[in-house]
């Protein structure tokens, strides 16, 4: 079969990512130095905190937010990162994993919400969903490097596009699930598109939008420890640490430090979302 | 049925040759329609449902219109065409003189707003929030302050009977009670007409019933126009003033229960309501006969003895000037008042042991009333005296409905049939004629007789 010729796929993207790149690099590097200030500060800010401190937030939190037992799991839990000694690099994996989660709700539910409503936008974004969520995780890292540079932006943008299918995802089905003839209702007394959405649609699709944001925080912070390949630090750079050194302990240390932090993220998102299915 | 020009100015809704076909290109199921092919062939051949065809009746203001029909009949498509819920693909809906179909976007949502309510077969409350903030939802999307929408909430609560339960979950109520918050949400718009889909088909039938008769009791008070839809027959002649009976996406028949019960006008509707007990629907006012002569309370025993003897009879009903009951006077009575010499038959009238109903009495329930041998009275909500229902003249009145129901193929007048019918309606006829005036034992073995043939 030698007479077929391979496809030059991978000039493709590479051609593409350069003209891309070269359109875009001006812009893509002046936000990537915003971001990479306001990251730094967020993280010396949080970090600066005595830890006592900070974990003392972090447990109220989980309190007012979910209840009294996951405010005691994340106490234990939280003082436990402390005591091995990875404070510092779970405070930088947090500020990463709630920005990218941040920017993917930004634009995920209002991606979802056209979903939810229209067939057409539906039809055309779920392959691109799937794609995207399918792309194995490493391969996002690549191109955001040329976008952004080495570091926690390009971390964040990467576990973006990573983590952002789940909230839009769950967001159109949660509209398009609401039952017809509440819809239905809604139109028959008269209510504007904008009324509808606000009055029915969304309330009624909180509880999945919700599980749409615990799965993107879950896939976000699977991301961020990815991305400590591309210098973007935290428990993931303790953990790529570990392997380039062959020391099977630290890099479990790490491990179990970010199995900690998925339960605490895990328990309080989904605490919010059974709150909400009330 | 609607007949004329006169009653066409006060049609509230008219809906003149409504379509709705569901596929791509619906238009040209109309085409094929009109050359005449089936539902089964457009389906075949176009890959086109037909829904709604060729649908044209009113309702007219105040009225009850039920549009029955079983399942995939297009019923519901139907009342969604009407507020536009779904688009006709042809047709017009005229409400109060305006076209529906011709209003656009904006137009139609402040149609809606004030003239439409829907009530929904699965209630379609919204389960985040409360009875009372579901209730002042049509309110609210129209602007209406809090205070005022919220008052106006807690009446139409109060209306339905669910006083005091503003503050709960609809997830909180039972099926009948989730409905009356349907209703009241409805209802607190003020509109003009309820489209009412299915509305009691979810409920269990004791419930079913009684959300019936409120909604009955609740029309009189509101009085609106009320398009409703149900697959139930039993419903359908309870509640409507008119039934729409539809097969098929088609109107088979438009008519009063009465009409459709008597003169089914397709072998369709014919055997649709061939399980109907048409006891059931004709009611005291129906089979009564005009009060024979009647004694007043001042007239005395004798004059009343001789009331009695003139028309044959073994017992008189005894009313005021005004024409209210006051009871039942036997022969007996009457004459041993005469020899004591009682001067009137006030005195002497019996109140207790005397049956009265009102008008829209059920005759099912007539029936056993009239096994005790006395006549039933027949009274207004004043206790006027407005007839009296002898057994004979019950048998008489389902008889006559018998001969229109069986003689409906022929499409012949009710008088030719008899003529030209059978042996054993004649004989039927002519027991209840006499009947109808015969002492209380003779109608009841006619009764019985014709419990027999029954």
């Amino acid at each position: 079969m030698e007479w077929i010729p391979r496809l030059p796929l991978a000039q493709w993207i590479e051609s593409l990512l350069d003209v891309l790149t070269d359109a875009l690099a001006g812009l893509t590097r002046a936000i990537s130095a915003v971001m990479q200030t306001g990251i730094r500060s967020f993280v010396n800010g949080l970090g600066g905190m005595p830890w006592w401190l900070l974990l003392l937030i972090l447990v109220g939190l989980a309190f007012v937010l979910a209840d009294r037992k996951v405010a005691i799991g994340s106490a234990i839990g939280l003082f436990f990162i402390w005591n091995i000694g990875l404070w510092d690099p779970m405070v930088s994996t947090l500020v990463l994993v709630l920005l990218a989660t941040f920017i993917a709700i930004v634009f995920g539910i209002p991606l979802g919400i056209i979903g939810g409503l229209s067939d057409r936008f539906y039809i055309v974004i779920k392959p691109i969903l799937d794609f995207m969520q399918t792309m194995p995780a490493f391969v996002y890292l690549i191109p955001a490097i040329p976008f952004f540079g080495l570091g926690s932006v390009s971390a964040i943008m990467s576990t973006v596009i990573f983590s952002i299918p789940p909230v839009i995802r769950l967001t159109s089905l949660g509209i398009r699930q609401i039952d017809h003839e509440l819809i239905e209702a809604s139109d028959s007394f008269g209510s504007t598109t904008m009324q509808k959405l606000l009055k029915v649609q969304l309330p009624l699709s909180l509880p999945t939008v919700m599980a749409g944001i615990n799965q993107t925080i879950m896939l976000a912070l699977s991301m961020v420890v990815i991305a400590a390949m591309i210098g973007a630090g935290g428990l993931g750079g303790e953990v790529w640490r570990a392997i380039q050194r062959l020391r099977p302990g630290d890099g479990f240390e790490a491990g179990i430090a970010v199995v900690i932090m998925a339960i605490i993220l895990d328990r309080i998102t989904q605490r919010i979302a059974a709150r909400d299915r009330k | 049925m609607s007949d004329g020009t006169e009653t066409q100015s006060k049609a509230r809704i008219q809906l003149r040759n409504i379509y709705k076909i569901f596929g791509k290109n619906p238009q040209r199921g109309i085409d094929l329609l009109n050359k005449g092919l089936s539902k089964d062939e457009i389906l075949n051949k176009a890959k086109l449902v037909v829904g709604v065809s060729d649908v044209s009746f009113d309702i007219f203001e105040g009225e009850t219109v039920v549009v029955m029909g079983l399942s995939g009949s297009g019923k519901s498509t139907l009342i969604r065409c009407v507020n536009r819920l779904m688009e006709p693909t042809a047709g017009q809906v005229i409400v109060d003189g305006v076209d529906v179909t011709k209003l656009n976007h904006d137009e139609l949502r402040d149609f809606r707003r004030k003239k439409f309510s829907m009530v929904f077969q699965s209630f379609a409350l919204f389960p985040h929030r409360t009875v009372v903030e579901n209730v002042e939802y049509g309110l609210e999307i129209q602007g209406v302050e809090p205070e005022e929408r919220r008052e106006r909430a807690l009446n139409s609560l109060k209306l339905v009977g669910l006083d005091g339960w503003g503050d709960h979950y609809p997830a909180n109520l039972s099926g009948g009670m989730k409905q009356r918050v349907g209703l009241a949400r409805a209802l607190t718009v003020d509109p003009d007409v309820l489209l009412m889909d299915e509305a009691f088909s979810a409920l269990d039938p004791l419930i079913r019933t009684d959300m019936q008769d409120e909604l009955i009791a609740l029309n009189d008070r509101v009085q609106k126009t009320i398009m409703f839809i149900t697959h139930d027959l039993d419903e359908a002649l309870k509640m409507g003033d008119r039934i729409v009976l539809m097969k098929d996406g088609e109107v088979v028949q438009v008519g009063t229960p009465e009409e459709i019960l008597t003169r089914p006008a397709t072998e369709y509707v014919e055997r649709f309501v061939a399980n109907v007990d048409i006891t059931k629907v004709l009611t005291a006012e129906d089979v009564m006969k005009r009060p024979r002569p009647v004694a007043y309370v001042k007239d005395g025993p004798r004059v009343a003895l001789r009331k009695m003897r003139e028309s044959g009879l073994s017992g008189i009903f005894v009313v005021r000037q005004s024409g209210e009951l006051v009871g039942h006077l036997s022969a007996e009575r009457a004459a041993d008042a005469a020899r004591k010499e009682d001067k009137w038959v006030d005195e002497v009238t019996d109140r207790e042991h005397v049956s009265s109903v009102p008008l829209d009495y059920p005759v099912r329930q007539l029936f056993s009333l009239c096994t005790s041998g006395n006549p039933v009275a027949v009274v207004d909500e004043n206790q006027i005296l407005k007839g009296i229902v002898v057994r004979g003249s019950i048998i008489a009145a389902l008889s006559e409905a018998n001969q229109d129901y069986h003689g409906s193929d022929e499409s012949a007048p009710a008088d030719a049939s008899n003529s030209a019918g059978s042996d054993l309606s004649g004989t039927e006829d002519g027991v209840a004629v006499s009947a109808a005036d015969a002492p209380a034992e003779l109608s009841a073995d006619a009764a019985e007789e014709k419990e027999a043939n029954a």
